[in-house]
């Protein structure tokens, strides 16, 4: 990803909240959920509690108390129970119960999606700055697939709570176990609970997260509303984001299936313009994962792989794919530190059932191993 | 016999329909205020141009953009309570949190929120609580409330608390109408419950509208059975349309579409319906509209009904024409409805794309020595940008390289070439200037199933089954002739993280309508 972060404390308001939504979407790389239910939820927190502080991250002191905090469940659920604003600031007030802290920052756990807009919530609720960072720099599906867990930072204690006034402190011995837990937890709640984990101190904040995650969001948002006129809205975020345009074509086949609770699948897009007489092979598990360009891949997971309304530039979901949609895709770099190779070990191509190394569509920096291992 | 009414904002078209679906007349009038009038004067007009006897008339199809328009011009809705079964989840965002202020106000919405709904796999969130109904209840006697509608959450899955919710709100609000969001929308609340709401405040309106079209068929001396086209291009009976108007929201570029089909005779096509203003573009798979994807918005109110899917570009008989030589530009600007004024054919000082086609020699209409001194070259080059434009349009909508034919219909179609790149013939229908009418009267009846199934494993045949059956007895139910029923389109959907194969799966199923005999000899007994 490129240089992102920014130096300069800025304030969002419900304003701001549809462009971070609408680049969150396209850094959620086809999952991570719907953020127009995430933005009515943080602008309802927002007219009455007040606006947001974005904090940098390279600004916070070694002892900040950072608390991340996110939804877990099926976006398909969300839509329809609608999430609740007081959960958000229950599993706050769980886990720093639990833990006798007092929280200084809010943080996002992932920049795609939903949860890059869910912490507005308990942040103006709260009256808390945010973090303009996350621990993702995209959208994954499960909750141990974050940079903090290459750094050995634990997972849980964390707090999981519903609408109806339950919750519950887990504690495992590592953070895929806290996936477990919470997978299981989180069906019983109905398939929608909100949870707060991953806490840690402003300095391992600093080395775990990725900058300037949602002040980019923001600009993919404002990026896309400008290039609608100029026509090119997934050629202007792919050169905002250091990527580049793999394909344009029409959707000819989606074909889905459910394997170990993942929306796992293939959309098929025959090409149109300068692709025209090519083929794309999508393949997803709720993210797009691997793009494959008549029978070659071109770009693998850990990269971001986006999908794009040709025409509008709005990024189009894994669940919304549908025969006829006409989209653009686009590659670009995620945070170099996921193709390291504890990042790799996380949330590679091999993690996700795929017997190939990592493909990478556009240049990019020769990761650093020991950067992943403090 | 049958008729066929497409009420537009501007011309009421009509059609006289053999049974074997021959045109055997067609007439084009004013639309008038109140509807009604309209009917009266195409009524007349069928019966002008081709004398028929009323009694052999076996149902009344009508069309019209009546509800959509009195939603976005917000008038004539009825005060309208919005009632969420769901605490305690979805607080957050109550009834209508996400609609124009201007829209709330023009229904006098309120919102209640009470216990009850669903989770995703069957279970209640909470139990009905049925004194907080009767409070609710009594909070909209006391505030005007005429309509009210419930939406429980998850009530595609389960309907009970929605159905259980009328029943004590019925007991306590006689004359109030009801309407339920599992018999509207499908799974997404707030869409859901938007265009449940929507139809709640159209209700009365519907009442009105409906009485007024029967009064005017009877008037006319039809004693047959009256249908409103739905967005999908199905029909609905009236008393189905007093209950959903809603439903009606996108009828007309649905029939236009179902009429080209039928003019055609092609089910499986491109449409290009030219106007004044803009060509749309839309898709008919097997006879009907492909939907769109995407949520769509009305009035700047987010719903999620079915709506065709369709491309409009700024290319219209009226669209300007500027540019010199080669570089010729068509639209987006247009005269619109000022077209016979402004026109150079009509004695205007505007060039237009009707000039075009009749300096093309493509049609006859106004003065022709008007426009003889454009130059061939730049006349040609008018209509090539045209045909270029409109050919892309068409293959963005294209879902498939297998060759798509392409009918064009409206006034403007003269506009279109014989051949669109990529294409190939474009087929000019009969009657093209009423395929909306003629839509409207070939409409059939359908039945839809859209809900979450727990599909176990090696039972996925079995649940699918199980769906299609479901929604080919709906058809039946809404009106269709068994044996005609078909299964039009099956969409699985499996759910990310959900136990036991949860999968929602919907099912469109249609059928021709089941016409009563007619009553010839009733007239006269």
């Amino acid at each position: 990803m490129p240089e992102a972060a920014t130096s300069l404390r800025t304030r969002v308001g419900v304003a701001d909240l549809a462009d971070i939504g609408r680049g969150a979407a396209v850094l959620g790389t086809g999952g991570g959920g719907d953020p127009h239910i995430g933005g009515l939820l943080a602008g309802a927190a927002m007219r009455a509690h007040g606006p947001v502080d974005l904090a940098p991250l390279e600004d916070l002191p070694d002892d900040a108390v950072v608390l991340p905090v996110a939804m877990m469940g099926a976006p398909t659920v969300m839509v329809e129970k609608l999430p609740s604003a007081d959960q958000v600031g229950r599993a706050i007030r769980v886990l720093t119960d639990h833990l006798g802290l007092e929280v200084t920052h809010l943080a996002c756990i992932e920049a795609g999606g939903v949860n890059s807009l869910i912490p507005f919530v308990g942040a103006a609720e709260l009256g808390l700055p945010l973090l303009d960072a996350d621990g993702m720099g995209r959208a994954f599906p499960e909750l141990q697939m974050v940079l903090p867990t290459v750094y050995g930072i634990r997972g849980t204690p964390m707090s999981i709570v519903d609408e109806k006034g339950n919750s519950g402190v887990l504690d495992t011995v590592d953070n895929r176990w806290a996936e477990r837990f919470a997978r299981s937890v989180t069906i019983d709640m109905g398939c929608s609970a909100m949870i707060s984990n991953y806490w840690m101190t402003g300095a391992q904040a600093r080395r775990a997260l990725v900058p300037g995650t949602l002040s980019l969001a923001a600009r993919i948002g404002r990026t896309l509303t400008a290039a609608r006129t100029s026509g090119d809205p997934a050629g202007a975020v792919a050169d905002l984001l250091g990527g580049t345009v793999l394909f344009t074509g029409k959707v000819t086949d989606v074909a889905r299936r459910t394997t170990t609770g993942f929306a796992r699948g293939e959309a098929r897009l025959d090409g149109t313009g300068t692709d025209a007489g090519s083929e794309l092979l999508l393949e997803f598990q709720n993210e797009f994962l691997v793009a494959v360009r008549d029978g070659r891949t071109v770009s693998t997971v850990p990269d971001l792989i986006c999908a794009l309304d040709t025409q509008t530039g709005e990024a189009v979901r894994t669940e919304g794919l549908r025969f006829g949609h006409r989209i653009t895709v686009l590659a670009a770099p995620c945070d170099e530190r996921w193709h390291s190779p504890a990042g790799l070990a996380l949330a590679g191509p091999r993690v996700f059932g795929y017997e190939s190394d990592p493909v990478r569509a556009t240049p990019h920096d020769v990761p650093t191993p020991t950067e992943a291992h403090p | 016999m049958r008729i066929g009414i497409d009420v537009g904002g501007t011309n009421t078209d009509a059609v006289l329909l053999d049974d074997d679906g021959s045109v055997l007349a067609a007439v084009k009038c004013s639309t008038s205020a109140d509807v009604s009038g309209g009917i009266v004067a195409a009524l007349s007009g069928l019966q002008d141009r081709r004398a028929f006897d009323p009694a052999g008339v076996r149902a009344v199809m009508i069309g019209t953009t009546h509800f959509i328009n009195a939603l976005v011009e917000a008038r004539r809705l009825a005060p309208t309570a919005a009632l969420r079964l769901g605490l305690p989840a979805t607080a957050s965002l109550p009834p209508m949190v996400d609609w124009p202020e201007r829209l709330v106000q023009a229904v006098s919405g309120r919102a209640y929120l009470a216990h009850g709904g669903h989770e995703f796999d069957g279970r209640t969130i909470s139990a009905l609580d049925e004194d907080e109904l009767r409070r609710h209840a009594a909070d909209m006697a006391a505030h005007g409330v005429r309509s009210v509608a419930i939406t429980s959450v998850f009530s595609p899955v389960n309907t009970e608390f929605e159905l259980r919710a009328a029943e004590v709100l019925a007991a306590e609000l006689p004359h109030v109408a009801i309407s339920l969001s599992h018999e509207i929308g499908r799974i997404g609340l707030l869409e859901r419950e938007n265009a449940t709401v929507v139809n709640a405040a159209l209700r009365e309106l519907a009442g009105g509208i409906v009485d007024g079209l029967r009064a005017s068929v009877a008037g006319a001396g039809i004693d047959a059975p009256i249908y409103l086209s739905s967005n999908d291009g199905t029909l609905l009976d009236v008393e189905h349309a007093r209950r959903y108007p809603v439903s009606t929201f996108a009828s007309g570029p649905t029939n236009s579409m179902r009429g080209a089909a039928v003019l055609s005779g092609v089910h499986t096509c491109a449409v290009v319906d030219v106007g004044g203003t803009t060509s749309d573009v839309g898709v008919l798979q097997r006879g009907f509209p492909r939907e769109a994807t995407t949520e769509v918005s009305v009035a700047g109110i987010r719903t999620n009904f079915r709506m065709p899917d369709v491309l409009s570009i700024g290319i219209g008989g009226g669209s300007l024409v500027r540019g010199e030589g080669s570089a010729v530009r068509v639209g987006p600007e247009s005269v619109g409805f000022r077209l016979v004024e402004e026109a150079l054919v009509f004695g205007g000082s505007t060039l237009t794309a009707t000039d075009i086609a009749v300096a093309a020699g493509r049609a006859d209409i106004g003065d022709a020595s008007r426009v003889a001194h454009l130059d061939p070259a730049f006349v040609r080059a008018a209509l090539e940008r045209i045909a270029v434009d409109v050919a892309d349009a068409v293959d963005r909508m294209r879902t498939s390289a297998q060759p798509l034919p392409v009918v064009a219909v409206g006034g403007g179609s003269v506009l279109l070439p014989d051949r669109l790149a990529g294409a190939g013939e474009v087929l000019r229908p009969e009657n093209f200037a009423v395929a909306n009418a003629i839509g409207a009267a070939i409409a059939q009846v359908g039945g839809e199933v859209d809900r979450v199934f727990s599909i176990e494993p090696g039972k996925r045949t079995e649940v699918l089954d199980t769906a299609r059956a479901e929604a080919a007895e709906r058809a039946v139910a809404a009106g269709a002739d068994p044996g005609t029923v078909e299964v039009l389109e099956v969409d699985e959907v499996p759910l990310p993280y959900l136990p036991g194969g949860a999968t929602r799966i919907r099912v469109k199923a249609v059928g021709d309508l089941q016409l009563a005999p007619a009553r010839r000899e009733a007239v006269h007994a």
